[in-house]
């Protein structure tokens, strides 16, 4: 357009109302999970500081939880901020460690080969997934609903038919040597916490066989992949072009493909990245353990949402927050061992999870309305 | 009739067949640079499967499409919107949720290379953005507002500057008015206007006959999926017009027996 055009003087219509700054603070998608994060951790300060849930071991403790909820909720979250589904995601941490096993003990491959033929397998899966949902035009919630009860009978089924067993170990004795079962396993900054233990800032062994190490001797690799994943996936989302199109994607497919985003590409490569979430907390699972079990992963799915949900993502897509899954994760993981500290009943975590899934919603629903104008 | 350059677009004898269904059976028309060309039609006339056609939505059955002289095939709405051809919707042109720069930039989104990696360029995003919405005589709260905030009216609007943003040659506006009030229908025939005089063809779908005479230099009728013919500005009354889109007789009876006001 040329010059001609009217003079650009901002004139404040009288009919749009001035925005206060707390206003705008509250629609950002991330609110409830920062309120939900402050108040678990003032309620846990005020009834189990000190029971060890806020010394070194406590918080490496419930950092390593919350860690395992993050790497799930990145995926699941980009996912449904793209406006599809994954259920299969439980079964697809059992099946992946499950593929590791059996690859690395009863073929005794390499770990490395195994590790690489389990994420391409899984991966593989998901992009089966995505294809499904994108050519049949099905609701992903059916589509992976039924990849659900596939994995898990295949995961079930495989290691009781070569095996005659559901849990297979000896993992940690395959994986001893290798050079990319640390990258899982491993851990770093050990240097770091020695260094601390020694100027007496954290605590160390005073018996046994490792007297004088540090009772925390680093850093998890499974936390690095959690922060790892969940910048990605911020980045990602908020920082480029493909961020925008997943947004598009979800928010309104039509639309979005009408000026010309690759709608069904996006999706299709949204599918394929949570099942890489899935597969790299399960190898560090397994790594970790030493050992892969047939009922493994039973029920994340639904945790991997509701951490999504409670970082205020709208079940209908194209509208949530990676920082926010992650604080959703956080939550949990917070509120899962805090529970066990403060000597509470674990299964009110359950009762906790469904409380806070409704006020979640109900909160997002708010929000949402007045984003939209809707009334 | 005849006009002293040529036609930017030209749909020669578009014909679509879904399955058995023929939806459009033969469209020709011809659009000019700087024009606003009507395209009228009751619902059902084959208006919007003939715009999808246009606009690289749907591939002809049989027909041509010569774009600045040249016979052209769209597989997909890019390959449109690529050769300058774009197209605003009248209810998927925005997505609510998203803010009015992240939609202004949806599909084209300007980009900065940081190191090896290409980063949305949110500042040139906003900046555009706010400067193409005061030019187009809107006043947005910020850049990050959502559009689901905005009126109907204002989401055409910025769809409109989008694409005239993108460079588009051809802008197609389907039915841009029909769900507004007198207010806002009256700036979007004034974004219209102004677009026009950019030297921009405009096609102007409507089937209402005040919308279309206000801004139109040219009008065509469809009806059952076939031009009903193409008539200049002043060479046409309301009434005509309103009669060749209702497909004659019916409307005069009942236009007789309301008293003359449809």
């Amino acid at each position: 357009m040329s010059e001609s055009s009217a003079a650009a003087t901002p004139v404040q219509d009288e009919r749009v109302k001035e925005i206060s700054g707390f206003r705008k603070a509250l629609i950002r998608p991330e609110l409830g999970s920062i309120v939900g994060v402050v108040a678990v951790f003032t309620f846990f300060i005020l009834t189990a500081a000190d029971s060890g849930m806020f010394n070194s071991q406590g918080i490496m403790n419930w950092s390593t939880v919350s860690a395992q909820f993050m790497i799930i909720a990145v995926g699941a979250c980009m996912l449904m901020i793209a406006g599809e589904f994954d259920l299969s995601v439980g079964s697809m941490i059992g099946f992946a460690g499950m593929s590791i096993a059996i690859f690395s003990v009863t073929l005794a491959w390499p770990v490395w080969l195994a590790i690489c033929l389990t994420f391409a397998l899984c991966v593989a899966i998901g992009a089966l997934n995505g294809y499904i949902v994108i050519k049949t035009g099905l609701p992903s919630f059916i589509v992976t609903l039924a990849a659900l009860f596939i994995l898990r009978g295949l995961t079930i089924y495989f290691p009781q038919a070569i095996e005659r067993r559901t849990i297979i170990g000896g993992i940690d004795d395959a994986a001893a040597g290798d050079w990319l079962a640390p990258l899982f396993g491993g851990e770093i900054f050990q240097g770091f916490f020695v260094w601390l233990a020694d100027n007496g800032l954290i605590a160390t062994f005073e018996r046994g066989t490792r007297a004088g190490e540090p009772v925390v001797d680093g850093i998890p690799m499974l936390i690095v992949w959690a922060i790892g994943l969940v910048i990605f996936g911020h980045v990602l989302l908020t920082r480029t072009r493909y961020g925008n199109w997943i947004f598009a994607s979800g928010g309104d497919a039509r639309a979005a493909r009408y000026v010309g985003v690759p709608v069904s590409r996006v999706k299709f490569s949204m599918f394929m990245f949570t099942a890489f979430c899935a597969c790299v907390f399960a190898t560090c699972q397994v790594m970790e353990f030493g050992s892969a079990g047939a009922d493994r992963g039973l029920l994340k799915e639904f945790e991997a949402i509701i951490a999504v949900v409670i970082g205020g993502a709208l079940l209908t897509g194209g509208y949530g927050s990676v920082i926010g899954a992650a604080l959703g994760a956080l939550i949990f993981g917070v509120v899962q061992q805090g529970l066990f500290f403060a000597g509470v009943e674990s299964s009110l975590f359950r009762v906790f999870l469904g409380v806070i899934l409704l006020f979640a919603v109900i909160l997002n629903t708010a929000v949402r309305r007045v984003i939209t104008g809707e009334r | 009739m005849t006009s002293t350059h040529a036609a930017i677009l030209e749909m020669r004898d578009i014909e679509k067949h879904f399955g058995s269904v023929i939806a459009l059976a033969g469209v020709s028309i011809e659009v000019f640079r700087g024009e606003c060309h009507c395209l009228l039609g009751d619902n059902g006339a084959g208006k919007s499967t003939f715009i999808k056609t246009m606009s690289g939505v749907h591939q002809p059955t049989a027909g041509e499409i010569l774009f600045e002289g040249h016979p052209m095939h769209f597989d997909d709405p890019r390959d449109a919107i690529e050769a300058g051809i774009a197209t605003v919707y009248q209810d998927l042109a925005m997505i609510p949720l998203m803010s009015v720069s992240r939609n202004f930039f949806m599909g084209n989104e300007p980009q900065k290379r940081i190191g090896p990696i290409k980063f949305f360029d949110h500042a040139t995003a906003n900046q555009v953005t706010m400067a193409e919405m005061r030019r187009m005589g809107i006043n947005l709260r910020g850049p990050d507002q959502a559009v689901g905030t905005l009126s109907g009216g204002e989401r055409q609007t910025v769809a409109i500057a989008r694409a005239v943003h993108f460079g588009a040659k051809v802008l197609i506006l389907d039915e841009p008015t029909s769900a507004l009030g007198v207010r806002q229908t009256a700036n979007v025939l004034a974004t219209i206007d102004k677009v026009r005089k950019n030297d921009i063809a405009v096609v102007f779908i409507t089937h209402n006959v005040r919308h279309a005479l206000a801004v139109g230099d040219r009008f065509t009728v469809l009806n059952r999926g076939k031009t009903l013919g193409t008539a200049q500005r002043g060479q046409i009354t309301p009434d005509e017009l309103q009669e060749m889109m209702a497909g004659g007789q019916e409307l005069v009876a009942l236009e007789d027996s309301l008293g003359g006001t449809v």
